[in-house]
Parts: structure tokens; C-alpha cells; sequence
């Protein structure tokens, strides 16, 4: 059994398939396509997903590392009511898209970012968040948006997963 | 943290992931196309065995070009680039020959069995061996390798020299520069039953895509048609390569008569796609002892690469701007762009600026140190002010000359005389070495005497009151879209919501030139001001009566079309109720031509530009001593760019184009080994990452510009011009070590 959830719902992976990468599944096989392929070497960031709670590079992850996972991406980041999740409200408020190619990673990596830590100041969202590039923004709008949502979630007492599609993470 | 809420009317399709870019279109029956390229950096006599790739599982057919209808080269000046290579390889990027099959993967098996036999030439690799007379000889056309040449005479440098203080002489060299937009290329062709082939494509011009693919399939223009969609990042780059991507799909798709998708990794991205030219750059500078500039000889040199491109235009910017913001008498400049066999340069942000103000700007502060003159003095001495006269004879008189203001605005933001005095100078206690460096420009505005320069809009009133607009300017991420929007609901008086950005194709809008030059906002948004006009005139006309007055009288505001003094009005629901039972068709299409510029190619003379945009950028930073590392403190950016439109979009084009200009200054470097390029992904080249771009306070400075209709002209480009250059002044300051070429690296045993 290759038991594998994806924003909330579970598949069952085929053996063809435990060989592609989880870029490769989530797009062509599941049609998620809001996670992009930018180098497809994992230097780029822009196919970032949370699995189990860890911002990964799913362009260098195979299938069969994640079986038994739950992987949350972009798709599954909004609120099934179609309401935005505070990190995409900050990302549009703070104008930290252009072309918007990298934004979706960003938004994992934000979120695995916020899962750890909900204050971070500036300097540690720029550290946790290096790895993804963006040509377009210069970054501080990025860094700006990330402040935001860690202050909206505080604000509003609400953690990154709550009403999203990530299933609750198990704590140990 | 106070901030405006920003807005952009792709945004929210882009936070969710909604956003579709080419590659995430599929339709059914879709076959895949891969590029195969040969292993030669230049060669003759090529011979393309397709049988083993054909035969191969899920192959469908491979293409050369023996299987083009059309031109097989193709460009924008001069048709020289290969859409698919004949005879004769040029660079390392050459396709020749094109795979289409069932799956990408099957396509990507059969292109390795292609194989390829040409012969080998001794290839040019620097403009220095282009530029020996017994060098091979590059390009096809043309007598020699030197592919253009631009020449600025005023006045007499040598008479000038001899009655100056200093004369001094420098060589600066700046590097290739990978685009790195973070989409790959990638197109979807599909064919219709009428005959047509629709094409969506990450490319940056629509119009451009569309004679690159007509030509290539010898087919009308109409016969094309180009849709715009979501594309990751352009900066000029994805034009010539990328409108070859979307016509080999085409072409593909013609042929088999199925959808074909052509989609590139980042390995073919760097391989094939043209970077920014790098430059060697010889001037002599004569000052006077009062630090006035009285003469200038520049010699410019840029590598072209193998194919011409845009080269033309870039180095006749770098001409018409190769001093910077000052207005001098004397000067002779020579720009030359040179054919080498390395893979092709082309448009990229800037266009030919970021390299001569690196030259000039760096220049500036080393003759301000060597006459012991404050480089704020040196710079307000010889900057251009109102009614100056440019290099190019050009007098400034048509719009606000801010270029003091905006320096004035930067320096005093920053603090800049207070912090100079502590810059280190090679001299500090510690390990850490403080400087703070500047750098000014102005940016002609627009294409200026490079080309033809219209645009056009059209705004569609619908009978419920909801509005259409498109416009001939191309979204690449920039925000062009809604910046359209915001400038026609605040002409309309309307509110936002009301409008919708429809996304054109070719077939739907009139070409309107491509989305480059920072010309987006000031063409786009005046072409939208002149429908606006006519929208406003024929509304008035025929809702006048309703509203009792007289059709001036009508005016629009609040979301509402009012009569006289505001005392009848009707809703927009109320008011297109009303055309329609006239039988008016709410429709205007508005186009704007840009003000006449003039230019005489014998002596580089002329009003090049008809506006510019006054630029500043200061930044401090640190040097470690012991290891050479250069680190970022603070960045200040002051542009005076006639009237935001979107504060937001405009400060978020500074913050992006000063990281590419950090990444121009400090990190990135596209070189090649044999002609073959070191680094084939980001493993290899480095563009800046977060922990790279320091905090950036960016000043909106607002003159509005007579020469748009919305007052408005742009920041696309000056954002990144001249970044570089201030953070050479400021290591100059730190270290009392001089940088002539980039990137800076610093070695220890400089600063010791």
C-alpha cells in the first residue's frame, strides 16, 4: 500500500509512480499545478511543499520517500470556504508578488517558517528563507508579508494550519 | 508596520496558485517537443541523422530545417538568428534539430539518438580576437566582426584636454549576466480548425512572438495568434528566444496538425537564451582644478555573440548616455558591438545603461578624489540641471529637470555628508571597514530614436456597467495590467471593481510595439488616457439630455456620470442602460504616438529621448579585511518618475531592480570556457538570495511628466541602472581600494 495525503484527501500511489519525483506526481498526475518547476535541481525554491510539516523541495524528493506522508500544497493553503489563508492575505497586501512564478514556494516556506516559529523577526525569515529565489521583488516586500502573517496569526491566536487543508501535524 | 494595502488584479490567482503559466496548460492529443543541440561552438558543413531518434518509442517526427516552410533565421534588426541552424553553427546554443513525440520523456530518449556531424571551426571567443583582422569572421552578413558602430561628436576633446587640470584614463569592464527569470521558456501551440495557430507562450512580447513564428512559417501575420498569459519574469529577456520557442512549437503544431508543447528546463534556458552584454570601456576625463568635466573620450566595446539581436539599440543607448547625467561640451564617443562565437547578448533590463554608468559613475568619484573635491560637489558641478544642454545637443526643457532634487532627496534620507566623513579609507581599528557610496543617472524615457513609438488601448462599455480594457502592453509580472486599471478608473472617476483587464491576444488589439524601454506604463497609460478622452466625449454627448446640461458640463466622479453643479446623475447601470437604448456602442479606441525625437547618426546628435528619469542610489556597507567580504548594510533609492500609478508595484520595481544590480555588482558572472558556458543552472551562478539584498528605503519623487497624459513615466529600468556603480564608490570608500571590473572581489591581500 503507498498510502500518500495530499491536501487533506488520500491517494493510493502506484508502483509506476514511486519513481517520479513529487514535483512530477503533484503535476502531472494529480494536476496541482500552483507548485512550479524553476531549475528542477533543487536550487531554485520554487517547488517548495510542506511535507509533514517541513518545507521540502519536491522536484528532488522521490514519490517513494513520501509515501505515508501528508503533503500540503499551495492548493490546499486557502480555506475550503475559498477564503484566503492570512499568509496569501499578507503576500497581496504587502505586494510581495510580481510575476508571481516563486510565490507559491514562498508561501511553503513561509509557512513551515511560521509553523516553528510565529515571531520571527526579519533577519530570521531572511535566514529560513534563502533558499528560495525570486528575480522580481528584491525580497522585501517578501520579508514584509511574512512579518505580517506571523503578526495576523499572533493577533489573531490562530496557528498556520488551523482551517487550512494540511491535516493537524501528530504531537509527540 | 504601516503599509498600504497593495493591489494587483492577478494577485489573487497568483497567492493561490490559480495562475496558469505555459507550461501548466495541457490539452488533449498534446504532443511534446525537445530542442536537440550540438556539441560546437562554431562549425561548418552540418549534417543532421534523424533515422534512429525517429524510429525510437513514442517518437513522431524529428524536424530540421530542411522542414521549414519559412525563413530559418530570423530577428529584430537583422535576420541571422537560427530558429533551427542550416549549415553553420555560430554558438553553443544553436538548435538544430527539433524532436516531437507522444511524451516529453520518450521526446527527451529520441533527441539523444540524433546525431550531429559538422565541421569544427576555430571559433572567436573575446571581443579582443573579434577585433584582430585575421580573426575568423563571425557573422554572415557584413564585412567584418565589428556588427555595429556608433560615433558622438561634440565639440573638441583634444583642444578641451589640453587646457584642463587633470586628465586622466581608465578601462572598466563589466560581465555577462544571465536573465534568470525564474520561468523557464515554455509554449503550447495549438492549431484551430479555421487554419489559425494559437499560441500561449512565456514570452514578453506578444507581437514579436508573432513575426518570429509567421516568418518561420511563412504565413500571414493573421494567421497567429499570440495570447497573452501569466509569464514568470521577462526583463527584457524572454523575446528573441522565447518567440523562437513559441515558433518551433508552432511550427511542430502545423505540421502534425496536434497541439504541441515545447517546454525548457533551466540547463536549455542558460544554454540558449541571450544575457546582458558585457562591455570594456575606455575613457579619458578632462577636469578642471574646480572639478568642472570639460572634455570626454570614450572607446566602447560590446560582445555581441554570435547573433545581432537587439545589439543596435543597447550600444546606441550606452552612446547617447555614455556620461551619465552631466552636461559637457567636448565629447567623442566610439560604441562598438562585436559578432564572438559565445551564445548572443540581447535585451536585458537597462539596455546598454547599467555598463556606462558603472564607467561614469565610478569615474566621477575618481577624479573627485584625485582633485580632493566632494563627489556631491563633482556631481552638482557638472549634472545636467533645467535647460541644460546633453551630450547629444538635446536641451531640457520639456519636462522638470529634478536631477539635484532627487540627489538632494537621497542624501539627505541616508545621510550621506555625515556618514562619508566616517567612510574608513583602507584605515580602521578592527577587521571592519565602513563606506557609504552613491551613484546618479538619467534614463531616456521610452524607446526614444531607437524605433517606432505607438500604442494603442481600447476601453468596451458593457450594457450593465462593467468595463473592458486592453491595452497593446504586455504583463510579465510587472504589474502593467493594473496599472492600466488604476489609471483608467481614476480617469473615469469609476469605481475599480467596475473594470476588468481583458488579457489580449494579437488578433484582438492593434501591435503596439514591444513591452520594453520602462515604456509599459507611460505608452500604455497614455494610449488609455486618449480612449479615456474619447469615451468621456461620446458618454457626454449622449447623456447630456438626461442629465440636463450641456455635454461639457457632464463630468464623472464618485462612481457616478453627473450633470451641472452635480445636481442630476445617473449610475453606470443607469448610464449604459441609457446608450443602449440609443443603439451607442459604449466603445473607444484610443492611440498614442510619443513625442517626435530626432537623431543624426554621423554625429550622434540629436534629441534622443523625448523625457527622462532622474535617478539617485546611495548604499552603505562594510568589508571584512581579513576575508574580502563585502556586506550590504542599507540601501536608499530616490527616482523621479513623473507620478506612481501603483506606490506599491513602484517600490517593489526598486526593491527587484536593485537586486539585480547587486547581483550585477557582487555575485553574478555568466562565463564561458571555449565558448561553452561554465554553469548551466543555479548551482553554477549565483543570483542574489535573501540574506543578500539589504533593507531598501526607496523615495518616490513626483514631477509629472508633460509628455504623458497621465503625467506618469516609469521604474522598470532606472531601478537597476546604477546600483552597481554606488556600491564600487562605496568599497572605494571603505577600502581605499579601486574596482574597474565586475563583479568586485576583493582579495585580502588587496586590503592589507
Amino acid at each position: 500500500m503507498n498510502a500518500i495525503t495530499i491536501n487533506g484527501a488520500a491517494y493510493e500511489v502506484a508502483d509506476a509512480e514511486l519513481e517520479l519525483s513529487l514535483m512530477r506526481y503533484l503535476r502531472e498526475r494529480r494536476f496541482l499545478r500552483g507548485t512550479k518547476n524553476g531549475c528542477e535541481k533543487g536550487l531554485c525554491g520554487s517547488c517548495t511543499v510542506v511535507v509533514d510539516g517541513k518545507a521540502i523541495r519536491s522536484c528532488r524528493t522521490a514519490m517513494k520517500k513520501v509515501i505515508g506522508s501528508t503533503v500540503l500544497t499551495i492548493e490546499g493553503m486557502e480555506y475550503p470556504d475559498g477564503s484566503l489563508h492570512p499568509i496569501q492575505r499578507a503576500f497581496l497586501d504587502a505586494g510581495a508578488v510580481q510575476c508571481g512564478f516563486c510565490t507559491p514556494g514562498m508561501e511553503m516556506s513561509a509557512y513551515a517558517l511560521l509553523l516553528k516559529d510565529q515571531s520571527p523577526d526579519r533577519e530570521s525569515i531572511r535566514k529560513a528563507m534563502k533558499g528560495n529565489l525570486c528575480r522580481c521583488t528584491g525580497y522585501q516586500h517578501i520579508v514584509d508579508a511574512v512579518e505580517l502573517a506571523g503578526k495576523i496569526m499572533r493577533e489573531q491566536g490562530i496557528s498556520p494550519e488551523a482551517g487550512c487543508l494540511a491535516a493537524p501535524r501528530k504531537t509527540s | 508596520m504601516t503599509m498600504e494595502k497593495a493591489f494587483r488584479n492577478d494577485g489573487y490567482a497568483k497567492v493561490t496558485g490559480r495562475a496558469a503559466y505555459a507550461d501548466d496548460y495541457a490539452v488533449a492529443g498534446m504532443l511534446h517537443m525537445v530542442p536537440v543541440y550540438a556539441d560546437y561552438v562554431s562549425a561548418k558543413n552540418l549534417t543532421i541523422h534523424c533515422e534512429e531518434a525517429s524510429a525510437s518509442a513514442g517518437c513522431v517526427r524529428v524536424l530540421t530545417a530542411a522542414d521549414v516552410p519559412g525563413q530559418t533565421h530570423f530577428g529584430q534588426i537583422e535576420k541571422d538568428y537560427p530558429i533551427l541552424a542550416t549549415d553553420r553553427i555560430r554558438s553553443w546554443g544553436d538548435v538544430c534539430a527539433l524532436v516531437i513525440a507522444e511524451s516529453r520523456e520518450a521526446a527527451i530518449a529520441a533527441a539523444a539518438l540524433v546525431r550531429i556531424e559538422a565541421e569544427p571551426l576555430k571559433p572567436v571567443l573575446s571581443v579582443q580576437e573579434a577585433l584582430d583582422p585575421y580573426a575568423p569572421r563571425v557573422p554572415g552578413y557584413g564585412k567584418s566582426n565589428v556588427v555595429v558602430e556608433h560615433h558622438l561628436r561634440k565639440g573638441d576633446p583634444d583642444a578641451a584636454f589640453a587646457s584642463c587640470e587633470l586628465v586622466i584614463e581608465e578601462e572598466f569592464n563589466t560581465q555577462t549576466i544571465e536573465q534568470a527569470y525564474m520561468e523557464p521558456e515554455s509554449a503550447l501551440c495549438v492549431p484551430r480548425s479555421d487554419g489559425v495557430i494559437e499560441v500561449y507562450g512565456s514570452m514578453q512580447h506578444p507581437f514579436s512572438t508573432r513575426r518570429f513564428t509567421a516568418a518561420f512559417l511563412a504565413e500571414p501575420l493573421s494567421n497567429i495568434e499570440v495570447y497573452t498569459i501569466v509569464v514568470g519574469g521577462g526583463f527584457g529577456g524572454k523575446d528573441d528566444t522565447a518567440a523562437c520557442v513559441c515558433a518551433r512549437a508552432a511550427l511542430g503544431a502545423r505540421l502534425t496538425g496536434r497541439p504541441v508543447k515545447m517546454t525548457y528546463d533551466r540547463e536549455w534556458s542558460f544554454r540558449e537564451s541571450y544575457k546582458r552584454h558585457p562591455y570594456t570601456m575606455r575613457y579619458k576625463v578632462g577636469v578642471t582644478s574646480e572639478g568642472r568635466i570639460m572634455a570626454v573620450k570614450a572607446t566602447i566595446y560590446a560582445n555581441s555573440g554570435a547573433y545581432l539581436s537587439v545589439s543596435p539599440w543597447v550600444t546606441w543607448r550606452s552612446t547617447a548616455q555614455c556620461c551619465g547625467p552631466y552636461s559637457i561640451d567636448n565629447v567623442h564617443a566610439d560604441v562598438y558591438a562585436l559578432a564572438t562565437n559565445t551564445v548572443f547578448n540581447g535585451a536585458m533590463r537597462g539596455f546598454g545603461a547599467p555598463q556606462v554608468n558603472f564607467a561614469i559613475e565610478e569615474l566621477i568619484d575618481i577624479v573627485a578624489h584625485e582633485l580632493k573635491i566632494h563627489p556631491l560637489g563633482m556631481r552638482r558641478i557638472n549634472m545636467v540641471k533645467q535647460d541644460s544642454v546633453t551630450i547629444t545637443g538635446q536641451k531640457l526643457d520639456g519636462h522638470t529637470v529634478s536631477m539635484e532634487d532627487v540627489m538632494n532627496r537621497v542624501v539627505h534620507e541616508i545621510g550621506y555628508r555625515k556618514k562619508y566623513e566616517h567612510c574608513s579609507f583602507g584605515k580602521s581599528e578592527g577587521d571592519e571597514l565602513y563606506g557609504i557610496g552613491l551613484a546618479i543617472s538619467y534614463r531616456g524615457s521610452s524607446l526614444g530614436a531607437e524605433g517606432m513609438d505607438f500604442c494603442s488601448a481600447v476601453i468596451n462599455g458593457q450594457f450593465d456597467g462593467s468595463l473592458l480594457l486592453e491595452t497593446g502592453i504586455h504583463e510579465n509580472g510587472q504589474g502593467s495590467e493594473t496599472a492600466m486599471m488604476l489609471i483608467l478608473a481614476e480617469a473615469l472617476g469609476c469605481d475599480l471593481k467596475r473594470v476588468r483587464y481583458r488579457r489580449s491576444s494579437t488578433s484582438s488589439i492593434p501591435d503596439s510595439g514591444t513591452t520594453v524601454a520602462t515604456r509599459g506604463t507611460l505608452m500604455g497609460g497614455s494610449a488609455v488616457m486618449a480612449a479615456v478622452s474619447d469615451f468621456k466625449r461620446l458618454l457626454s454627448e449622449h447623456l447630456a439630455e438626461r442629465l440636463r446640461c450641456e455635454p461639457t458640463d457632464v463630468n464623472f466622479h464618485g462612481d457616478k456620470i453627473w450633470g451641472l453643479n452635480y445636481e442630476y446623475n445617473l449610475t453606470w447601470e443607469e448610464a449604459m442602460r441609457e446608450l443602449y437604448l440609443q443603439r451607442v456602442t459604449p466603445y473607444a479606441f484610443g492611440t498614442f504616438k510619443a513625442p517626435d525625437v530626432s537623431w543624426d547618426d554621423t554625429n550622434g546628435q540629436g534629441d534622443a529621448y523625448f523625457t527622462y528619469v532622474y535617478s539617485c542610489q546611495a548604499v552603505e556597507l562594510t568589508v571584512d579585511r581579513k576575508t574580502g567580504a563585502i556586506k550590504l548594510l542599507n540601501i536608499v533609492a530616490g527616482h523621479d518618475i513623473g507620478k506612481a500609478i501603483n506606490k506599491a508595484m513602484v517600490l517593489g520595481q526598486m526593491h527587484g531592480g536593485i537586486a539585480q544590480g547587486i547581483g550585477m555588482a557582487l555575485m553574478e558572472d555568466f562565463r564561458f570556457e571555449e565558448g561553452r558556458p561554465l554553469a548551466l543552472n543555479f548551482d553554477g551562478y549565483a543570483i542574489p538570495r535573501m540574506t543578500d539584498v539589504p533593507p531598501i528605503t526607496g523615495i518616490i519623487i513626483e514631477n509629472h511628466d508633460p509628455n504623458s497624459l497621465t503625467g506618469a513615466k516609469g521604474i522598470g529600468e532606472p531601478a537597476t541602472e546604477l546600483i552597481a556603480p554606488a556600491i564600487a564608490n562605496a568599497v572605494f570608500n571603505a577600502t581605499g581600494v579601486r574596482v574597474r571590473n565586475l563583479p568586485i572581489k576583493l582579495k585580502p591581500e588587496d586590503l592589507a
